[in-house]
Formats: structure tokens, C-alpha cells, sequence
């Protein structure tokens, strides 16, 4: 079963070296247990481009597809056998990247 | 056997099975839908059937025998539907054979799973009202007063929750138990409450089915889970609390205070087996909780036969455990209002307002200034503290003791030289 582990926060800027340090902890943790399967830091949303090709032309737009004060700067995707698993790895890491997190399963 | 015998046999049959059947398909089936559709058509065969045929010898295994045929019928119904093996086995749970000594009462896998911190408190209630209690739809949506479409998709979304994010079905780990147990008690406590003083205008003041509901859980959780404190806590507090209730209404719809209830009229067998828990949890010597603390409070006041003969000092200090525990403003409320019965109101209204900006918005808080500022005679301002309470409250057998009290102090404030401020 994976779980998308979504890091939620709401100022730009990248981590702290401590919380780099946490986070390079906590991943190597993940792949030792085999909970990991991908991890990764985005750009913040000003960074972003939304592409709408539905109507044939693709349409391109500077900026997220939604302005949010919250945003979503990063995230992990782990291997565990159930949401109780899945809830306690996502409090680590929360703990480790200093950031709310939100859990979802894959379906 | 007589029609009424036969009806008789089904509620029992509900009462004491429906939980066992829903869980012993989740189990079996590991689909909470599955299961509880099948239950409650197994129950609608009982009841068709059985004034007929008789009542089974072993109703329980009658029941669960049939729910599984209908699981079984369902699951072929939609494999054939879908035109594609369907997976049976959809809730997940570990098979591994329980450590010894473990609790094995599959009931239990259902309340944990009913009760988990990812779902939200207000489905967390509904669904073990539905799942563990064997509570309609329309029964619960009626008790929490919303609509029954609502309410089914309260339920539906919780199911769709487990499944998809595969809430396990499983009672928790020793490590977690603890945090969890108090989850589901929180849960039985808030069914109770809303039993108890139940909110909202055209409702009964007190709701007997979702007290009497919650005392009938706690004590399915007391049986799975005898040596928890909290546990017998909980049910010491409900049962306590309960036996007060032939008094707590007037004839007229009007909340009656503890001072002034007809002590008389409170239910004995219940206070004894509250007190004996109390005294079982007190023969542990284990560090009480805050339910049985809390339980240990209703029992000073049930032992006075007359107001006068309250145990205070005994109450403050079980309070001051409390806060110790729970230091919330609530709780602090709580112990002003004891405080006032042994260092007198003026020291008991400081406490009190020293809580007002937590507190502003909570209808209790106004009301305890409000009985203070009386006793001390400043009228105008225990009218205006009456005021600000009644606009709050939620309760209506509430509002109108309120309402009286206020009314009351009307006549003789009117005539005092300090009223105004």
C-alpha cells in the first residue's frame, strides 16, 4: 500500500540546515525499514506553470493552478502496510521537515 | 410464545448481537458495508420469520449464520455485475495469531476501528452508534439533529475513508492503547453528554436513548477491557450521573439543580454500582484518571443524603486533582463553584472571573456568575450575567431555570440601592 505524504507550509524559502539534517535522518531511516519508495523538495509556487491542453491548443498560465496561502513544498512516498503506519512514519517526518503533512492513500 | 415474547426476543437479539454479527462479517468478509448491510438484513429476516417459525435456540449464531449467506449472496451479485472477480477481502487487517493474553473479542477490532483519530469526532460518533450500537440512520440523525441524507453520508464517506486508506481493523498495539482507549471513551462520553443535556430548541431536555445507548457500550468496553481504570471510571461517572436523572427535570420542563433536586427520587441501584466501581478503582492504587476522578466527585455528592451534608472539602480536593491533570478552564469553573461552598461566593466569584476570556462565549460560565453575584446581592449585575447565560444555553429545560431564577431577582433587585452597576 503507498501513501502520498504531501509537506504542507506556507512561506518561501528552503530548509534550515538542521532541518535538512533531520530530513536526510528520517529518509535514511525509511530505506532501511523499505517504507521508501520517492521523496522530493518542489519549487514554491511561483515557480509553477499550468499547461490546459484539453482543447487542443495547449494554453499556458505563469503561477499555480490555485492561489493558496498554504502550498504544497515537498513530499514522500512510502511503502506501509496500513494508515496507522503510514500516520506514524508522516509524524516523523513532519517532526524531522519542521512542516505540517498531509497523508493520502494511492488508490 | 406470544407476538410480544417474539418482539422481545428481537431486541434482546439486537441488543446483545448486532455488534457480534457486524463484526464477525468484518472479519470474515473485511468489508464494513458488507457486514452491517447484512446484519440488518439478517435482522429483517428474524423479524419476519421467527413469530412463524419460533424463536432459534441460539439466536445470536441464527443471525450471524444467516448475514453470512446474505454477505455471501451480495458478493456473488455484484462479482457476476461487475462481470469481474470482485476482491472480497477489502479492510485490512493483520491474521498473525494474537500474543497471549490479548484481547480476542472481535467487538473490539469494530470500536477501534469505528473510533480512529483520522476520522473526524463527529463521524467517529455516528459510526459507532451505527456499526457498534446497531442505531439507524434516521435514529441517529434524529438524535444529532440533522438531516438523514446528511447523516448517511457521513456514514458512507467514513466507510469509503477506512476502505480507501486502509484504516486498519485491528485493536491497537500495547504501545497505543492507551491514547486509543481514551479516543473511544471521548466518543462514549459526547453520546452521553448530548443524552444528557441535549441541545437545540423543540428537543427533549434529556434524551434517555443516547444516555442510556452510552452507558450500554461503556459497559460492552468495560467487559472487553475489565482492568482499565478509565474504563470503569467512565461507567462509575455515567451511571452516577445517570441515577440523578428522575430528579433533574421538573414537571414544568425545568432543570433542577443538584442543591434542590428530591434526592429521594435518584435511582439506588445505580448509585451503588457507581460507588462500587468508585471504591474498586480506589482499592487499585493506581493513579486515577480524569474520568474516575471525575466519578470519584458524583460519588461525595450521591453519599449526601441532604445538600447540607456534602463532603466540600473533599470535592475541592478531588477538583484539585483534576486540575492537576486537566488544567482547563472548565474544570477550574468547576472547582470555583465547589470553592464557593466552603470560603464563600466572594472568594469562589474572583476564581471565577479570572476565567473570563476563555470562557466568555460559554453559557455555564455566565451562569455560575450569575448564582455567585446573587448570593453576594448584587442584583443588577447577576441580571445582566443571568441575561448573557440564558442567550447562550442550549438546553430548554435549561433556559427556562435560567429564565426563573432571572425573573426571581427581578422583584427584589429592583428595590436594592446597588442596583445598576
Amino acid at each position: 500500500m503507498r501513501y502520498l505524504v504531501s509537506v504542507i507550509f506556507d512561506r518561501p524559502g528552503l530548509a534550515t540546515p538542521d532541518e535538512m539534517a533531520a530530513i536526510a535522518g528520517f529518509n535514511e531511516r525509511l530505506q532501511e525499514e523499505g517504507h521508501w519508495v520517492f521523496a522530493g523538495g518542489l519549487g514554491g509556487p511561483d515557480t509553477a506553470t499550468v499547461i490546459d491542453n484539453r482543447g487542443g491548443g495547449a494554453l499556458v498560465t505563469d503561477g499555480p493552478f490555485v492561489e493558496t496561502k498554504e502550498f504544497l513544498a515537498g513530499f514522500w512516498i512510502i511503502e506501509a502496510a496500513d494508515l496507522d503506519v503510514a500516520l506514524k512514519l508522516a509524524a516523523e517526518g513532519s517532526r524531522a521537515c519542521n512542516r505540517k503533512v498531509e497523508v493520502r492513500p494511492f488508490l | 410464545m406470544s407476538g410480544a415474547d417474539v418482539r422481545e426476543a428481537i431486541t434482546q437479539a439486537h441488543r446483545g448481537e448486532w455488534a457480534r454479527v457486524v463484526a464477525a462479517l468484518t472479519r470474515r468478509f473485511g468489508d464494513l458495508d458488507i457486514a452491517e448491510e447484512a446484519a440488518a438484513e439478517a435482522f429483517a429476516v428474524a423479524v419476519e420469520r421467527w413469530p412463524a417459525d419460533g424463536v432459534p435456540p441460539n439466536p445470536g449464531a441464527w443471525l450471524t449464520t444467516t448475514a453470512n449467506r446474505k454477505a455471501i449472496d451480495r458478493i456473488r451479485r455484484e462479482s457476476k455485475r461487475d462481470d469481474k472477480q470482485r476482491e472480497a477481502r477489502t479492510v485490512y487487517h493483520d491474521d498473525p495469531p494474537e500474543p497471549p493474553g490479548a484481547i480476542e473479542d472481535e467487538r473490539l477490532r469494530l470500536i477501534f476501528t469505528c473510533c480512529h483519530p483520522a476520522l473526524a469526532p463527529e463521524t467517529r460518533v455516528a459510526l459507532t452508534l451505527r456499526m457498534v450500537g446497531g442505531l439507524t440512520v434516521s435514529e441517529i440523525a434524529r438524535a444529532f439533529l440533522v438531516q438523514e441524507t446528511t447523516m448517511g453520508q457521513r456514514i458512507t464517506r467514513a466507510k469509503a475513508k477506512i476502505k480507501t486508506a486502509r484504516i486498519p481493523y485491528r485493536v491497537p498495539s500495547a504501545e497505543d492503547l492507551p491514547d486509543r482507549v481514551s479516543g473511544v471513551l471521548a466518543v462514549l462520553f459526547l453520546v452521553f453528554n448530548e443524552g444528557y443535556l441535549a441541545t437545540g430548541p423543540g428537543t427533549d431536555p434529556i434524551r434517555h436513548d443516547l444516555s442510556a445507548e452510552a452507558i450500554r457500550l461503556t459497559r460492552l468496553i468495560r467487559a472487553l477491557l475489565p482492568a482499565d481504570g478509565e474504563v470503569a471510571g467512565l461507567l462509575a461517572l455515567m451511571l452516577l450521573t445517570d441515577a440523578r436523572r428522575p430528579a433533574r427535570v421538573s414537571a414544568t420542563g425545568e432543570l433542577v439543580t443538584l442543591e434542590e433536586q428530591d434526592r429521594g427520587a435518584w435511582d439506588t441501584a445505580l448509585i451503588a454500582e457507581g460507588h462500587r466501581l468508585v471504591r474498586e478503582r480506589l482499592a487499585a492504587g493506581v493513579a486515577p484518571g480524569r474520568y474516575q476522578i471525575l466519578a470519584a466527585i458524583n460519588a461525595v455528592h450521591t453519599s449526601a443524603r441532604d445538600v447540607r451534608d456534602t463532603d466540600w472539602s473533599q470535592v475541592v480536593a478531588l477538583y484539585d486533582q483534576l486540575v492537576r491533570l486537566d488544567p482547563s478552564p472548565i474544570v477550574a469553573l468547576n472547582r470555583a463553584v465547589a470553592v464557593a461552598e466552603i470560603d464563600g461566593p466572594e472568594v469562589a466569584l474572583a476564581a471565577v472571573d479570572r476565567l473570563a476570556d476563555q470562557l466568555v462565549g460559554y453559557h455555564a460560565y455566565h451562569a455560575t456568575r450569575a448564582h455567585l453575584l446573587r448570593r453576594l446581592g448584587l442584583g443588577g449585575q447577576a441580571r445582566a450575567a443571568y441575561d448573557k447565560a440564558i442567550e447562550l444555553a442550549g438546553n430548554t429545560a435549561e433556559i427556562a431555570y435560567l429564565t426563573r431564577r432571572r425573573d426571581q431577582l427581578g422583584d427584589r433587585s429592583r428595590s436594592m440601592p446597588i442596583e445598576g452597576s
